[in-house]
């Protein structure tokens, strides 16, 4: 397994508070790897980097070896799916356009569009009746599912997640992350996962990275972490959810 | 297949209605192809008589006549002449060598013709009648208090005078009026001369400013007092032409020397005012002239649709260019720093602005002067606010999370605007568009103030004859136009705006 993903002294403040220290992070190709930590840790901050939504103050962010710079960031952002907490699907477009949106502008024909769509409809256990609808017309897990359509639909190398099921309720959380654990085994999907939930961390996560601070504290699988804390505020952590049982 | 091109037909016609089809409901057909010549008058019942009656006699030769009545004052009517935007106007003697020429002083016919010459401009022979300023009193006040002449004034200082705003201002008019006659009233107010004998019969004013062919003078049994110092200069009515006018024209003009005596005018001002009617006196001059009197007398379904087919094309013009320039305008702004703030800025500027003031302060540009261009630049400038504005907020009020998205999928800046942003601002960038349709249609009233006809002009006319009826004919078509624009902009909500932002 080699990085497909590599962070180098990567640093970001806004204003007075640092959001980020100078931080080093590789992610393993084909596999989950969960940013886990209390809210303000900086784990949003260190996706929205990747992506590019926000500048970093040093460092450099290497995809497939190579550096992502502003000019190439828009072909890169292609091969990197992004769904967020709330879905961030455009209200004045249906499921359907939503999903297709970057495809058809970056010239895929239509029939190739039109049979991506259908395996992920399936993929995702969407129905395809449900592609004409609007989003205020569909409920939070079916956004979610679509969002997780669009996100897939370049087939991107890398996926990120930022809290993608923080809005939902328990049955639907569970339903759906049953569902995203078989889609990135089935697809070999590298994963950049965000979470506050240690239960959903230890469920996806192949490694965790766990961050206080705008720093990683440790990183390893759940049992390092548990066995082997880092430090006070690791086991702190560990323990605070202790109420849910650990596999 | 068939889902995905119908998908995609509808985005297009969003698009294409949402900056095309908006204002060009509104847009009318333009002014006829073709030179008219163009007839303009001052804001006085006279000078529209004349006007009509200039109209009627240029229609004996071939090709349309324009005749644009109550463009206002001196200055406004002589500028317009100066630069072609009318051919025809009448005017008297005496304001040609005080206003126009700034020559004071009595002048010989051929020395003013000589002068108007260099500005390229004619001057007819007098058409009969002089009608000089005068200053008017009750009839039983003067009696009473002994007053025959404008030197009786000085006895009586607490008078109440009402004059005209042009009579205030004028070299020739009251300044050096009360340094000649050494007068001393201290109450002294502007006000329109129509309202103004409105004023001096019910007795709210004292003395007012008349021309000595005011109907009113003989209807109201009014007083004129004696210009015993010999103050006041002679006007001579005359028309002042373009020499570009062609021959045949200027000779038609000319027959209209020496037709009219001050018995006459005095009359027809009197049937103007009588039957609010300015073709209908005119008629009578021809009448008494024993011409074929064809009472050139529009039908008021005519009126009302000139009026509002040209009410329609003023705001309809300039909403389209509010929403071309606005739109844009506002998508700088909502980025914010030095230059949206100054965009926004601008836009709240213009809009403080009086849309009187804004339109007086077109008229002397070059390029705009007395017409309909001036009238739809200003209300162009003033549509720009609302739709600036509420393009920036909407835009703006976009929540971070969707631009976030749409930044990171990928999408280029264009396409994240047009398919994204605009769409989701949609709702009120139409709204802003719907409060400047709604804030023009009410606007374009003031455009009859600089001769851009509309439903303004008998809003105008009506005002200057003091009558009502004739003030409603404008106001309420205006009104209700208003109303029209608004419903029609809620249907359009309805089309315009995606169905998923309406869910």
């Amino acid at each position: 397994m080699s990085a497909l993903f590599r962070l180098v002294n990567v640093s970001k403040r806004y204003a007075d508070t640092v959001a980020l220290q100078p931080t080093n992070l590789l992610v393993e190709r084909s596999k989950t790897t969960v940013l886990i930590g209390p809210s303000g840790c900086g784990k949003s901050t260190l996706l929205r980097l990747i992506i590019r939504l926000i500048e970093p103050d040093s460092g450099s962010i290497e995809f497939n070896g190579e550096v992502i710079r502003p000019d190439n960031i828009d072909v890169l952002r292609h091969r990197i799916g992004y769904v967020i907490q709330e879905g961030g699907l455009f209200p004045h477009l249906t499921a359907r356009a939503n999903v297709l949106l970057m495809a058809r502008h970056i010239g895929k024909s239509q029939e190739e569009m039109q049979s991506r769509l259908l395996e992920l409809c399936a993929l995702t256990r969407f129905s395809e009746n449900l592609l004409l609808r609007f989003p205020l017309e569909l409920s939070g897990g079916q956004r979610q599912r679509v969002s997780l359509m669009r996100a897939l639909m370049l087939s991107p190398e890398l996926l990120l997640l930022d809290e993608p099921l923080g809005a939902l309720d328990p049955l639907v959380r569970a339903s759906l992350q049953k569902d995203l654990k078989e889609i990135f085994t089935r697809l070999g999907q590298t994963v950049l996962f965000v979470t506050h939930d240690l239960a959903e961390a230890i469920y996806f996560g192949d490694e965790i990275v766990l961050m206080n601070e705008g720093r990683i504290v440790q990183k390893g699988s759940v049992t390092d972490l548990r066995e082997r804390p880092a430090d006070a505020f690791v086991s702190e952590f560990i323990h605070a959810q202790r109420g849910i049982p650990i596999v | 297949m068939k889902r995905i091109r119908k998908t995609g037909k509808e985005e297009r016609l969003f698009r294409f209605l949402f900056f095309s089809c908006v204002p060009a409901f509104l847009i009318t057909s333009s002014s006829a192809s073709g030179q008219p010549v163009v007839i303009g008058s001052k804001k006085f019942t006279e000078s529209y008589v004349l006007g009509e009656i200039a109209q009627r006699t240029l229609q004996e030769a071939p090709g349309e006549v324009e005749f644009r009545p109550g463009m206002g004052g001196t200055i406004i009517v002589w500028q317009a002449l100066k630069t072609g935007e009318i051919q025809v106007y009448p005017e008297y003697t005496g304001t040609i060598s005080e206003e126009i020429l700034k020559e004071p002083g009595t002048h010989s016919l051929d020395s003013i013709r000589e002068r108007l010459r260099a500005f390229g401009v004619g001057m007819t022979n007098p058409l009969g009648f002089n009608n000089t300023w005068a200053l008017v009193m009750r009839r039983s006040e003067a009696e009473r208090l002994g007053i025959r002449s404008l030197s009786d004034l000085k006895k009586h200082p607490d008078l109440k005078l009402g004059l005209t705003h042009e009579f205030l201002d004028r070299q020739d008019g009251w300044p050096r009026l009360r340094q000649r006659y050494a007068l001393r009233q201290q109450d002294m107010r502007g006000i329109d001369h129509a309202l103004g004998y409105a004023a001096l019969a019910a007795g709210e004013i004292d003395v007012k400013d008349a021309y000595s062919t005011d109907a009113k003078i003989v209807e109201n049994d009014l007083f004129v007092l004696a210009d015993d110092l010999n103050f006041f200069p002679r006007y001579d009515a005359v028309f002042l032409y373009r020499l570009s006018l062609d021959d045949r024209r200027t000779a038609l003009l000319k027959t209209l020397e020496g037709t009219i005596d001050e018995t006459l005018m005095t009359r027809l001002n009197a049937v103007a005012e009588r039957t609010k009617d300015y073709a209908k006196a005119a008629g009578q001059y021809f009448e008494s002239h024993g011409k074929s009197n064809m009472i050139y007398s529009e039908s008021f379904s005519h009126k009302l649709t000139r009026w509002t087919l040209r009410h329609l094309e003023l705001a309809g013009f300039s909403l389209l260019l509010s929403v071309a320039f606005g739109v844009p305008l506002g998508i700088v702004a909502s980025r914010g720093g030095p230059i949206g703030q100054g965009i926004l800025g601008f836009a709240s500027i213009v809009q403080t602005i009086p849309s009187l003031a804004l339109l007086a302060l077109l008229v002397p540009l070059p390029f705009f002067g007395i017409s309909v261009r001036t009238a739809i630049a200003a209300l162009f400038l003033y549509g720009l606010l609302p739709i600036v504005r509420n393009t920036a907020s909407g835009l703006q009020d976009i929540p971070r999370s969707f631009r976030e998205s749409a930044i990171a999928l990928g999408l280029s800046p264009i396409v994240r605007l047009w398919e994204i942003y605009l769409p989701m601002a949609s709702r009120s960038i139409l709204s802003g568009i719907k409060t400047s349709a709604v804030i023009n249609v009410g606007t374009a009233t003031l455009a009859a103030l600089i001769g851009a006809g509309g439903l303004g002009e008998p809003i105008l006319s009506g005002l200057n004859l003091n009558d009502h009826i004739t003030i409603l004919e404008g106001a309420i078509p205006a009104a209700l136009l208003a109303l029209l624009v608004q419903w029609f902009f809620d249907v359009l909500d309805r089309v315009l705006i995606p169905k998923g932002l309406r869910l």
